[in-house]
């Protein structure tokens, strides 16, 4: 690729041969270029439904894996014996690659955002009901005692004061959960799921995965994403234990 | 309906095992034992030297920051920031903005595989009994001594499962390699034009096999590296 810029230079050309071009077919075909801001002004528009998707794709998986996961946690807690299974199970499907899992989920569900959603919310399985059982392990045993004492109910127990302890690690297993969901769903595009991969892979809709620019923007806003989700988690976490602050394993 | 999968696994399993004709090579067979064992090898390498490079860039940084009990914040910050990095553009940047090939994939990946490992060595450092970092200081052990004798055997159980944790992020991101231009197995799902429906659903159970494999070896490499005496604790 000739670099338009150096043949102005070299007086090939003349300057105004550029400024009479579309702007952005000559930023996108200019190598030399690692970001054009007057493209990225021109076109940051058509980033918006890809952006949507992206969020839909990761508020709609963590929820069903958040739910998925919670009801797993309960039932192993209850019936201690379900522990190791769960462990094991949601273990493998959290190893399977979720590219991999995608196109295995292929012949069943055909291309498109369902299959998307199921191999991400399977992801967000192992993260958060690891997290969900250390919480509950690490409830002390004299606060339950304490609470069977005054006469409460396992499920009293369970609701007013395991969970509430339990709280600091849950939440920091929906955080890593959330965070990751952001980055993998930028390969829900690969198997036609949308989202902010598209712009990169996308043969219709992609905006070209050698345009640098494009690559930018298409990673600021998932990177942005990220962080966003996680300090709006944090801040809920934050709000709901104001007693305790715990790290994320 | 039900039909369908079951025909699609039995052909998928023929592309595994034997050459097929593609519609785009022009006559050259795609697919078959030889060119899966290829491209197996090679996402299998890009996945170890990734790692290496990983382990030598978090390990000295974790196990530093976790013995002096430094910075605590950044270092868990780090592990939950480094699973927001969307490796699909970070490869496709990396080969637009310096070149494609092996170095640069690889580089990519490592990058990914940093924050876990670097994360867990810190927690699992900083997690050991201060008081036995006081009784093997008493016996005159020294820091380094300290460290490799006392602490990092605590704290196999939590470094490796950041390591673990980096193998699958790696070895599962290693399958788009090809967006960087180094072929790996997933070349066969990326390119379904050149091998077929029955070479994407082949790509994805190799791929699933070879990260369910590469967990269970490491499974099996933390419990070799476990001392006997932590084994008795239940996990």
């Amino acid at each position: 690729m000739i670099d338009p810029l150096s043949l102005a230079a070299a007086g090939q050309v003349g300057e105004d041969f550029f400024k009479e071009r579309d702007a952005s077919s000559l930023c996108q075909a200019n190598d030399a270029n690692l970001f054009c801001w007057d493209w990225a002004k021109n076109n940051i528009d058509r980033y918006e439904t890809f952006f949507i998707e992206h969020v839909e794709l990761v508020v709609i998986s963590v929820l069903i894996g958040f739910v998925a996961a919670f009801a797993l946690a309960l039932l192993a807690h209850r019936w201690q014996r379900l522990r190791l299974p769960f462990l094991l199970g949601t273990g493998v499907l959290y190893t399977i690659p979720s590219v991999a899992f995608f196109f295995l989920l292929l012949p069943l569900t055909g291309r498109g955002r369902d299959t998307a959603i199921i191999a991400l919310s399977v992801y967000t399985l192992q993260i958060i009901y690891r997290n969900t059982m250390l919480g509950l392990d690490n409830v002390p045993r004299s606060s339950v005692d304490a609470a069977r004492g005054m006469g409460m109910t396992r499920r009293q127990v369970l609701r007013k004061v395991e969970l509430p302890l339990a709280l600091p690690e849950i939440g920091a297993g929906l955080i890593i959960a959330t965070v990751s969901t952001v980055a993998i769903a930028t390969l829900a595009a690969l198997a036609g799921g949308g989202g902010l991969g598209e712009v990169i892979v996308g043969s219709e809709r992609g905006l070209g995965i050698s345009f640098k620019t494009n690559l930018i923007i298409a990673g600021g806003l998932t990177i942005g994403l990220a962080i966003v989700f996680g300090l709006l988690l944090m801040g809920v976490q934050r709000m709901l234990t104001p007693w305790r602050r715990v790290k994320a394993v | 309906m039900s039909a369908m999968p079951l025909a699609s696994i039995e052909g998928a399993i023929e592309f595994i095992f034997s050459p097929q004709y593609s519609n785009v090579t022009g006559g050259k067979k795609v697919g078959g034992i030889d060119q899966v064992i290829e491209l197996a090898w090679n996402q299998l390498w890009l996945t170890i030297v990734a790692l290496a490079i990983a382990l030598l860039v978090a390990l000295p940084i974790g196990l530093y920051l976790g013995h002096r009990h430094k910075w605590e914040s950044f270092a868990t910050a780090i592990g939950t920031a480094g699973r927001g990095i969307p490796e699909l553009i970070l490869i496709a940047f990396f080969a637009a903005a310096i070149g494609v090939g092996f170095t640069n994939v690889m580089l990519a990946l490592a990058i990914l595989g940093i924050p876990p490992i670097l994360a867990n060595a810190f927690v699992g450092i900083h997690q050991v009994d201060r008081a036995s970092v006081d009784a093997a200081r008493g016996m005159g052990m020294s820091e380094l001594e300290i460290l490799r004798r006392v602490e990092v055997p605590l704290a196999i159980p939590t470094l490796m499962g950041g390591i673990r944790s980096a193998a699958i992020a790696v070895v599962a991101t290693a399958t788009i390699a090809p967006y960087g231009g180094y072929e790996t197995l997933g070349d066969f799902i990326i390119n379904e034009n050149v091998y077929g429906e029955n070479g994407v659903l082949a790509g994805a159970i190799l791929v699933a096999l070879l990260a369910v494999s590469l967990e269970l070896a490491l499974a099996g490499v933390q419990r070799l590296l476990t001392s006997p005496g932590l084994k008795l604790r239940p996990a």
